[in-house]
């Protein structure tokens, strides 16, 4: 045991140095400053869009890949029955019925097999509540205030949590990791993607928007009971008082970052957080399970002039549907969770069916390392439910919950989340329909690289952790 | 809109409790044309499944149907019999964070609530088991939860309605308990727990052999209250079946080395790494309760954690249960979802559909009354749309002791409610 901590250390260590070289060497230059002062370091100022633990992640060189004669699920259009793919410096290159593969391509036959967009998970705690738990790794919640903007998910996260490999073989690419929902705003979500990497900065999606993490309801004021706020309208005090400090912080900033007279105001770590969420920077991921909750966030979203991105969990998010549409806010919902706890009764399998059927994103979203796994499979119990409602729901459609919807909740649609000419080539190929139990996925490509293959075992993503304690005999449990 | 949804908008706005084969308990019904899954032989195809007065009357391709009895076509349909979910919370867990409303945890003493008899909480009100059984979930054990060294008895209940003591079939059916954990048997080493579960065997001995010395005030301090002591003797005497959660392949030999050595009918529950000891599990014909979704290595006892556990478990001879998360109740109905993904992870799918049905009941001591269709036994049936475990199949009608017992649940009406909304 004693040895386990000393080696933690070190690595502490060693990544710490890590993060102080590159970020020297990728600081913007600090702000100009009057004559007779001397110039404060970036970290004394409070700059819109900064970026002090920027993302080290470089897609791996391949050569182009083919994937010829496969089913096509784009999440852009209809199926195409049995079409190609061309993937050539980690972007989609060409769909279609045929693709011209170049000679020194990869050929992939995919005959009896279906390719989807990589599968984007807007809710996760992987690396922040890593495996194999216990006290030691539980750094999700920072309960110690009921507004703690100041802090940041990435700074919890290990990345060595043996849950990062077995996602990536759920099909799952791309991933926001979130502050848990103790607190009234739990910190900075910051989106990865399910790559092996040393540090979390090699995760890092370059250029993903950081997302802010809000809770309503039961959590915050359970925890906070003794010292407040104990009850809801406790909570909602505690938003608006945050945000009320916020915008005079931004005030303060905007004006001074303009022309940069006179002493800059104190730079807050939270208050920059929410100032950043005020000027559209951080896009907002709101944990709320009651429909008269959300309804109430979204006031208090105006009375601020922030917009919410995407509620999670929003179990009654059905008794609002049309509302979410027309405010333009996602739903991060599972396919069948409730009755856990008083706020998650109303939780209904058609859920997804109907967030969708009102014409606002629905999506399927996870807040487990398993159920994360298989989000494909939770999105089926959706398309079940619709049946069953009678709101069918095609798979073309359903497929959408999982790739582009999520996609465009991290603000990354551009980028991630269809096969379309000219996205990161993230693709998963599946055993068949992706949305049967005995579906599996086989293969899983990040930017064109080929990342898990169900068929190389001994090729297969092993974490620091795993070797040793996890047996190799199951291919690392996935 | 399918027939059986206009049927259920029917119902709701009529509030009506029936469904369209309900009361037709009175006469005979007769499934005919499916294919038709008796788990005890290998399947029939175009078979009848006859039913009569709550039980089956009969199974299989050339059953006369009486004259008057209720007829469902079941051509392109799959008939299994209703499937059990061998650890479940039910009736127990309306709200698991309210404690009002869930009665699935005994306080105990000294991390020993032998005599709690979970199924005396039990609530057949309960608004979950609706969802349960329109989903072909016919039969539960219901289990009391929580990490005490004996967390206390089980049953297994009928998704019927009627009184609790008409809707429990068998009572007790297990003691439950755990040789994992060791904070949770107040104990800080595995070695303690063990050696705590020694004492307390022992002293139910002692209890059990001088009864009147005990009740005289004549005897040495024992480790446990009297109720409990009471409640284990079944358990020490080798007749009541011990279901213990416990995953580490090391922790599971030490159940299997305690098992011999007192003399314990034993059960695993959990079972993480029980595929690194299933050949030691097959010889001594002790059962295994898990799931098949979890992968993940989420302690130091769970590093082996496999979706291939159930399969690798089946093929070494080990009679396999496969479960949802144990103390479920709102998820009940993801047995399927287990089941399924235990096939795509190498279990046969014969197996795996045993693994929900007959094997929960004859390891609970009721394959004579249900897990499988045969004549004579309870007619808990159910006619899927299709392969059981996909998620595109509906349980299109569901048989508890005979009676059709598809109805709206909450959640339907909740669906029903606010779908509405939509229309233009």
């Amino acid at each position: 045991m004693r040895s386990f901590i000393r080696a933690s250390c070190v690595a502490g260590v060693m990544a710490t140095w890590t993060l102080a070289w590159s970020t020297s060497a990728q600081q913007p230059p600090p702000p100009q400053a009057s004559q007779d002062k001397p110039a404060p370091g970036t970290g004394g100022v409070s700059v819109p869009n900064a970026d002090p633990f920027p993302s080290t992640y470089a897609r791996r060189p391949t050569p182009p890949l083919v994937i010829r004669g496969v089913t096509i699920m784009t999440a852009a259009g209809p199926t195409i029955p049995s079409g190609s793919v061309l993937v050539r410096d980690g972007k989609i290159a060409a769909v279609g019925a045929s693709v011209d593969a170049p000679a020194d391509a990869t050929v992939i036959d995919g005959r009896g097999k279906v390719l989807t967009p990589g599968v984007i998970d807007t809710h996760s705690h992987i690396g922040v509540y890593a495996a194999p738990g216990g006290s030691a790794l539980s750094d999700g919640n920072e309960m110690t205030n009921p507004v703690t903007a100041n802090v940041w998910a990435e700074h919890s996260i290990w990345p060595q949590d043996p849950q990062f490999p077995r996602d990536l073989a759920g099909g799952v690419t791309t991933m926001q990791v979130l502050p848990g929902s103790a607190n009234l705003i739990g910190g900075r979500g910051v989106t990865l993607k399910v790559v092996p990497s040393t540090t979390v900065q090699g995760m890092k999606f370059p250029g993903a928007k950081y997302g802010l993490k809000m809770a309503c309801g039961e959590n915050p004021k359970r925890v906070y009971e003794t010292r407040g706020p104990a009850t809801r309208m406790g909570n909602v005090a505690g938003y608006r008082a945050a945000w009320i400090e916020a915008e005079r912080y931004r005030r303060r900033w905007d004006a001074w970052n303009a022309n940069h007279t006179g002493d800059p105001p104190d730079r807050n770590l939270g208050f920059e957080t929410l100032a950043e969420v005020l000027r559209g920077n951080i896009l907002v991921h709101n944990h709320c399970y009651r429909a008269d909750e959300m309804a109430q966030m979204i006031d208090i979203a105006k009375e601020f002039g922030y917009q919410i991105r995407s509620f999670h969990h929003g179990v009654e998010a059905y008794k609002i549907a049309p509302l979410l549409a027309k405010e333009g806010i996602a739903g991060s919902l599972w396919a069948d969770w409730g009755g856990f706890k008083m706020e998650a009764i109303d939780g209904i399998k058609a859920n997804l069916a109907i967030v969708h059927a009102a014409g606002a994103r629905a999506i399927v979203h996870s807040d487990d390392p398993s159920g994360s796994q298989r989000l494909n499979q939770e999105a089926a119990k959706g398309i079940a439910a619709g049946v069953a409602a009678g709101m069918p729901i095609t798979k073309d459609e359903a497929i959408k919950w999982i790739t582009i919807n999520a996609a465009w909740a991290l603000g990354l649609d551009d980028r991630i989340g269809s096969i379309e000419v000219g996205k990161n080539a993230d693709l998963v190929l599946w055993s068949g329909d992706p949305f049967s139990v005995y579906t599996r996925a086989e293969r899983v490509w990040i930017d064109g690289a080929l990342l898990f293959d169900r068929t190389d075992p001994a090729g297969r993503w092993r974490t620091d952790f795993e070797l040793g304690f996890v047996p190799t005999t199951n291919g690392g449990g996935r | 809109m399918r027939p059986s949804d206009r049927h259920w908008c029917l119902a709701i706005a009529a509030g009506l409790v029936f469904g369209a084969a309900a009361g037709a308990a009175a006469q005979p019904i007769a499934i005919v044309g499916g294919k038709v899954y008796p788990v005890s032989g290998p399947p029939i195809e175009n078979a009848t499944v006859l039913m009569d007065n709550g039980t089956i009357t009969a199974v299989g391709v050339n059953v006369t149907v009486p004259a008057g009895a209720t007829r469902i076509d079941a051509k392109g349909k799959w008939v299994t019999p209703g499937l059990i979910h061998a650890a479940s919370g039910l009736g127990l867990v309306e709200i698991g964070a309210v404690p009002d409303a869930n009665d699935a945890r005994a306080k105990g003493d000294r991390a020993v609530a032998a005599s709690f008899r979970a199924w005396e909480g039990l609530n057949r009100d309960t608004v979950l088991w609706a969802p349960a059984r329109n989903e072909g979930i016919t039969s539960v054990v219901v289990a009391p939860a929580g990490r005490s060294l004996i967390g206390g008895q089980g049953a297994i209940v009928d998704l019927s309605d009627g009184r609790r003591a008409d809707i429990v079939r068998r009572a007790p059916v297990a003691m439950f308990g755990q040789l994992g954990f060791a904070d949770g048997a107040g104990a800080s080493a595995r070695g303690e727990l063990v050696q705590r579960f020694r004492e307390l065997v022992g002293d139910v001995r002692a209890f059990a052999g001088r009864r009147d010395a005990y009740d005289a005030g004549n005897s040495r301090d024992l480790s446990a209250r009297r109720a409990d002591l009471e409640a284990m003797i079944p358990v020490v005497e080798g007749g009541l079946p011990l279901v213990v959660a416990v995953d580490r392949a090391a922790d599971i030999e030490t159940a299997l080395d305690l098992a011999r050595e007192l003399k314990l009918k034993l059960m695993i529950l959990g079972g993480a790494e029980a595929w690194k000891v299933a050949d030691r599990l097959a010889a001594e014909k002790v059962p295994v309760l898990t799931g098949a979704l979890d992968n993940i290595p989420s302690s130091f006892a769970t590093l082996g954690s496999r979706q291939e556990n159930a399969g690798l478990l089946a093929r070494a001879g080990v009679p396999l249960i496969i479960v949802g998360s144990p103390g479920e109740a709102f998820n009940v109905r993801n047995i399927r979802q287990e089941a399924g993904n235990a096939v795509a992870y190498g279990l046969t799918w014969d197996a795996a559909l045993r693994a929900v049905t007959l094997t929960v009941a004859e390891q609970f001591g009721v394959a004579d009354r249900v897990g499988s269709l045969q004549t004579g036994r309870d007619a808990n049936v159910v006619v899927w749309s299709g392969d059981p475990f996909e998620f595109a199949t509906a349980a299109e009608h569901v048989f508890v002791r005979g009676r059709s017992v598809k109805r709206p649940s909450r959640q339907d009406e909740l669906t029903e409610k606010y779908k509405r909304m939509l229309k233009p």
